[in-house]
């Protein structure tokens, strides 16, 4: 018996569970949406969401009902629903097992969204080299649209709801929501100035709500079980419920946990997943995907709530848990991630896209063993030019890897430039907007 | 021409958007499924099936590495080096890649049978080191499993070491009397 019960993963972790629509219904599949649809209110619905205090597991953590209660109650034209399904956040990996174990508790959790909501059309966008988990999802949707579940007149019902699978091309800005919505529109997925909000001025300009598939695909059980039930699981009131947590590294048993949000990475990295793969102790660890500053063995037994890893100095992000282990060379493990983000980078704002490409070049000769100490200086500088520069998170995102290593490990770059130094390598490279 | 030879299908993508642009992705995928990348050619098509113009799509298609503006081998493996794979031995996965197949990341071979590129984040960070070759998965790698992958994919097209729907850590099998 697993220590926590679990609840997103309940059905996938049952022997033989093959996510059809059959056994979903057979295990209470479809039930939460019968029971609202038509007989509780739209607004009652959202209110029951608010009130189990469910926060969105994209990444930001905003509440899901106060999100939904942001669109216009007025307005008579088209709404949508996204479904963020582009996970590309490096280190996650929940919403690829969701998909591809149980779609018809995400479909579901659509229909409740869009019946909350208000919207007749929905999309799920997802990252393009997920080719299985769109295939999977679009063979659920046809399931579950010959069954009357999705399309027009829902369980007889005189509501209409439509679910399309909209497939990314490999873009993890298009993660961001608005970059979402621009790509979804058939743009290049670059983020929009905000406001306005996608709550307004969403998809097609109409008022749309973006939410993650982990985020989705609790709703059936709220409505189910009641808000007061998912209140009371994880550290209430601020961070309610489970999560699925991707832990992936130096572990002896990688993988996903679901477990209630509130316990502590200790007990996440040498319960859960098993502790170390080695005699090697931990060394350092990353809490919430690339995007989240790096912590120490000292933050060990930090809780993995909003708040906790906040206060820490980091963030609970997308629940990508990373753990290294003695002997990573910190610089090199801040160069890999950087690589990433100066790859990603969409390119629209000037102090992400040029910034970027000079923190991976800097980093390069540091590790190249060309660096010199008054690069430090020049990271540190160009890092605090970029986050908070930009339209979107990404520019605060990028510079996460850089100045929480060089907090916690500066005498690793100190000691890489000093050898340069000793080796009397240096030959300070030129660093201009090409590499 | 698309049009002639898909318009089922065309008219199937269109018939899901308020907004004909929204299509634009879903129709350079069918583009690059059909030829194995996308021709100046058919970008002039979909631009006009979509009411752009032909810059209108070039500007969309060239934001997105999944698609394809120059043909690839019939097999593109993509070895994942971001960093929750570099921990556990992509490098050296694309290390044996490239002295099997005697290609540096972004060649072809000669046969044009094998492409290499190298990747960021295709979210199997668990399960890495890891590559996808076209549509499929293999992760977990290690220099067996890709010796028998490269030949499978020799000889029949595929390999039976791809992922399925994906789990890890897989369930318990249900133990008998349990
Ligand atoms: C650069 C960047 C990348 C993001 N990538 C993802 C992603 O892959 N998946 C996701 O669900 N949210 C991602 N987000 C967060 C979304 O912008 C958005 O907050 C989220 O989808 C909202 O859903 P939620 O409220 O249910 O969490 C990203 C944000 C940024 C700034
Ligand atoms: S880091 Fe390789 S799949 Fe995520």
């Amino acid at each position: 018996m697993p220590k926590y019960e679990p609840i997103l993963l309940k059905n996938m972790l049952q022997p033989g569970y093959t996510g059809s629509l059959a056994e979903y219904e057979r295990a209470g599949g479809y039930q939460a949406i019968r029971k609202v649809l038509g007989k509780v209110s739209p607004a009652d619905v959202t209110a029951v969401v608010m009130k189990s205090g469910l926060r969105g597991r994209g990444g930001a953590g905003f509440p899901t009902g106060v999100k939904w209660g942001f669109l216009p109650k007025d307005y008579q034209g088209p709404r949508y629903l996204c479904c963020n399904a582009d996970e590309s956040e490096p280190g996650t990996f929940k919403d690829r097992q969701l998909i591809e174990r149980d779609p018809h508790q995400l479909l579901e959790g659509m229909l409740l969204a869009c019946y909350a909501i208000g919207a007749a059309s929905s999309y799920i966008y997802i990252r393009g080299e997920f080719v299985l988990g769109a295939k999977i999802l679009e063979q659920a949707i046809n399931e579950a649209r010959a069954a009357g579940y999705v399309g027009k007149n829902i369980f007889g019902s005189n509501t209409t709801i439509d679910i399309w699978v909209h497939r990314g091309a490999g873009a993890y800005i298009c993660g961001e929501e608005t970059a979402l919505l621009e790509s979804l529109e058939g743009k290049r997925g670059l983020p929009r100035v905000k406001p306005p909000f996608p709550a307004t001025h969403g998809l097609y300009n109409k008022p749309t709500v973006v939410n993650n598939v982990e985020t989705l695909a609790n709703l059936p059980h709220i409505l189910n079980r009641g808000a007061e039930w998912f209140a009371s699981i994880g550290s209430p009131p601020k961070s309610t419920g489970t999560r699925v947590f991707c832990v992936s590294g130096h572990v002896a048993r990688p993988g996903n946990y679901e477990v209630p949000m509130g316990i502590t990475f200790r007990e996440l990295i040498y319960e859960q997943a098993g502790g170390m793969r080695s005699d090697k102790k931990l060394k350092a660890f990353i809490p919430g995907g690339a995007s989240a500053p790096f912590l120490t063995p000292d933050h060990l037994d930090v809780k993995l709530d909003f708040e906790s890893v906040a206060l820490a100095g980091s963030m609970l992000g997308s629940g990508g848990v990373t753990v290294m282990e003695e002997g990573t060379d910190m610089v090199w493990a801040a160069l890999r991630l950087m690589e990433f983000f100066y790859h990603e980078s969409c390119g629209k704002c000037s102090p992400c896209r040029e910034g970027s490409s000079w923190l991976v070049q800097i980093m390069r000769r540091i590790v190249n063993k060309r660096g010199q100490l008054a690069d430090l200086e020049t990271l540190t500088d160009l890092c605090k030019n970029i986050a908070g520069r930009t339209v979107c998170a990404f520019g605060d995102a990028e510079v996460s890897p850089i100045l929480s290593t060089l907090k916690h490990w500066r005498h690793e770059y100190v000691a890489m430039i000093h050898a340069a130094e000793a080796a009397n390598l240096i030959r300070p490279e030129p660093v201009g907007a090409k590499q | 021409m698309l049009k002639e030879t898909h318009k089922a299908e065309i008219d199937d993508i269109l018939s899901r958007y308020p907004v004909k642009r929204s299509a634009l992705l879903p129709l350079l995928y069918l583009a690059q499924r059909e030829q194995g990348y996308i021709t100046e050619a058919a970008m002039q098509e979909i631009a006009g099936l979509l009411k752009l113009t032909p810059p209108q799509v070039y500007e969309t298609a060239t934001f997105y590495t999944m698609l394809n503006l120059k043909p690839v081998g019939k097999f593109h493996l993509q070895v994942c080096k971001s960093l929750m794979c570099a921990l556990v031995g992509s490098d050296t996965v694309i290390g044996w890649i490239s002295a099997k197949l005697g290609i540096k990341p972004g060649e072809t071979t000669p046969d044009r049978l094998f492409t290499l590129s190298i990747v960021e984040c295709l979210a199997a960070c668990g399960t890495g080191p890891m590559m996808q070759v076209n549509d499929d998965y293999y992760e977990r790698l290690t220099e067996e499993k890709l010796d028998r992958i490269l030949a499978d994919l020799r000889q029949t097209g595929t390999c039976s070491l791809k992922t399925g729907p994906f789990m890890w850590p897989e369930p318990a099998p249900a133990k008998p009397g349990a």
